[in-house]
């Protein structure tokens, strides 16, 4: 039996809109447990970032409860939340989120300054991120240099340096090629296998999904189906 | 860790980065320059001062007021003992004042008459020319005066006078030097003759109004004589001079102001423009008041970044200003500016710098401070999203 890593029950997220409010996520029970390899689809507008954002930790839910490795979200103060992305999470963001000013290094290894290693430890680890994701001849170039499938393979570098218990990754592959999205993929399965690394990814992409053991499809702010895929 | 990140935003930031650190830097030298001129001019206007007039400080006849003409024939005494001692080593001289008439070109003109000892070398007066030697009255006035007067070097003026009973007498005096000094006290509305000579004219042997001193910390006490030291004696010129300065504040002020200006601009930018960056550093587990150290010492870097620009350009300019001196271009004398000359040579002791680099990084500091509150109220997803909330 793996552990279970993550528990959502009965919660439901709004947003105020005008007046209003918008239910984006509604009456959502969901379970996630220790080296999934977990993907959530659904079409444009159904959901997934907001999902992710709340497991993340990025964002609270109005009802219900969410819990993280033993952290209950909504109780989570903004230093404790930032503990926990700190040491636990990677994030890949559908826009990748690099910081212009830095280099490819730099960008990758700002994690791991902020888990406050040291100067060799994040050497060895960028590079090795780097390889991982087929940029270590880019090492020096900054984001503005390169292109949209370099920077998101840059991007999820970032995420996996640290060597996260959870990589959530917001449309890791919309940017990428087909080889490239193998590649990825496979690299992120294989930190899965070796390390146990849980991975949350939202997608409409085939190519994902064929990688992927557990697919949870969201409709309209609801869980449309939750299935077992690829032999699991 | 910050400092490091900081320092990698700043140097990777673009040119109008660039333009307000060098706007920054313009504050530093604008507000040094200025300082250092005032400072320049105090230095200068004081040592002179003290060479022409005050030397270590003055013991005033009691009943004498420079400010009122009228006490002038009342204000002298006998010398007190030590200080005819003093006088009799060279550490002290005694001048002797008294009300008189001249009438250059037929015209009359009321001046004080100042006697003072032609072997003394306390002060700058060139009074070797105040020696008597054929049985003429010799006197030394400023070029100043003697232009206004339109008479020259080698004329000769009527001199009346009263001696002690209120008799007038008269005579004939030979400008036997005119000498220039930028002291106004020793110049205006004042000619100077040798002090036995007016002794006698006035029928006051031994006697004087003022004395000046050499020693600074001297200040015994004589009943009928106040002492007065340096402190009071320029007190005027420090009180034009901070008038001056408080003028001149409103630029430093202005200064500051573009200082701060400039990093305002760069704050408020960049919060705002890089809500996304921000919102990644949360996402990546930065905590809220390390992002806001990260932003304000962004700005701070700034204002060091602009000592070092400030430093590049603003020494060797400093330095030219030192040498050559800043030409003012006017006649000081006309302003009634006593101790300014032509060319002005500006002090810039490590006091000012130090103190103007403090002032300014303290506005920078604050300035640069305020608007990161706004990232405190941020929510991550709105940040990486682009929005500022409230
Ligand atoms: N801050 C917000 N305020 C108001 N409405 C929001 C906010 N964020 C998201 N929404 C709405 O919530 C719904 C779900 O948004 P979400 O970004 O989670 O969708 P998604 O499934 O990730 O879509 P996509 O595939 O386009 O990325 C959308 O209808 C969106 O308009
Ligand atoms: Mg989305």
């Amino acid at each position: 039996m793996k552990k279970e890593l993550i528990k959502i029950e009965k919660m439901t997220k709004n947003y105020p809109i005008g007046g209003g409010k918008f239910t984006a996520l509604r009456d959502i029970d969901l379970e996630f447990k220790k080296g999934e390899f977990t993907g959530i689809v659904g079409p444009s507008g159904s959901g997934k970032t907001t999902l992710l954002n709340i497991i993340g930790s990025l964002d609270t839910q109005s009802e219900g409860d969410v819990n993280v490795m033993g952290n209950s979200i909504r109780k989570l103060s903004s230093k404790k939340a930032a503990k926990l992305r700190s040491q636990h999470i990677g994030f890949i963001f559908q826009t990748y989120n690099l910081l212009p000013v830095y280099t490819v290094f730099e960008n990758v290894e700002f994690p791991l300054i902020l888990l406050g290693m040291s100067s060799e430890k994040r050497k060895k680890a960028v590079l090795e991120a780097l390889e991982w994701v087929g940029l270590s001849d880019k090492a020096k170039s900054r984001p503005a240099q390169l292109s949209g499938g370099e920077c998101q393979r840059v991007a999820i570098a970032r995420a996996i340096v640290k060597k996260p218990d959870l990589v959530l990754a917001d449309e890791p592959t919309a940017n990428l090629d087909a080889e490239n999205s193998h590649h990825i993929l496979k690299t992120m399965k294989k930190l899965n296998e070796d390390l146990g690394t849980t991975f949350i990814f939202s997608t409409h992409d085939a190519k994902v999904i064929q990688y992927l053991r557990r697919k949870i499809s969201l409709l309209d702010g609801k869980v449309d189906k939750d299935e077992i895929v690829n032999g699991g | 860790m910050i400092f490091k990140l900081a320092y990698k935003n700043i140097i990777g930031a673009g040119f109008r980065t660039w333009l307000n650190i060098f706007i920054l830097s313009l504050s530093y030298f604008v507000i040094i320059a200025l300082q250092g001129f005032y400072v320049g001019w105090q230095d200068d206007a004081s040592r002179e001062m003290k060479n022409w007039d005050f030397a270590g400080g003055q013991y005033w006849q009691e009943t004498y007021d420079p400010y009122d003409p009228y006490t002038l024939e009342d204000s002298h005494a006998a010398i007190p003992e030590d200080l005819q001692k003093l006088i009799v080593e060279g550490e002290a001289i005694s001048i002797l004042f008294s009300p008189a008439t001249i009438y250059p070109e037929r015209r009359m003109r009321n001046i004080v008459l100042k006697g003072i000892d032609p072997d003394q070398n306390l002060v700058e007066l060139p009074t070797k020319y105040l020696a008597d030697p054929d049985n003429e009255i010799n006197c030394i006035i400023g070029s100043g005066f003697v232009d206004n007067l339109n008479i020259k070097e080698g004329d000769y003026i009527v001199l009346r006078w009263r001696d002690k009973n209120g008799t007038y007498d008269a005579r004939d005096i030979k400008v036997a030097h005119v000498f220039s000094t930028t002291v106004l006290t020793v110049e205006s509305n004042q000619i100077w003759i040798s002090l036995p000579t007016l002794q006698e004219m006035l029928g006051l042997p031994n006697e004087a109004t003022i004395i000046t001193i050499k020693d600074e910390t001297y200040n015994k006490e004589f009943s009928g004589w106040q002492h007065k030291d340096l402190d009071f004696l320029l007190i005027d010129l420090t009180n034009m001079i901070k008038a001056k300065t408080i003028g001149s504040s409103i630029m430093y002020i202005l200064m500051l102001f573009l200082a701060m200006l400039a990093i305002f601009d760069t704050q408020v930018l960049s919060i705002f423009r890089r809500r996304k960056e921000m919102g990644t550093m949360m996402a990546m587990g930065m905590t809220r008041p390390k992002i806001i150290q990260l932003f304000t010492l962004e700005g701070v870097l700034h204002a060091v970044l602009a000592i070092l620009m400030g430093a590049v350009y603003g020494i060797p300019l400093l330095n030219h200003f030192q040498k050559v001196g800043m030409q003012i271009g006017m006649d000081a004398k006309e302003w009634g500016l006593s101790g300014l000359n032509d060319a002005l040579y500006p002090v810039y002791g490590w006091k000012l710098v130090v103190g103007t680099i403090i002032l300014v990084l303290i506005t920078v500091t604050v300035v640069s401070f305020l608007p990161t509150r706004k990232i405190a109220k941020l929510k991550p997803t709105d940040a990486l999203r682009g929005k500022m909330t409230k």
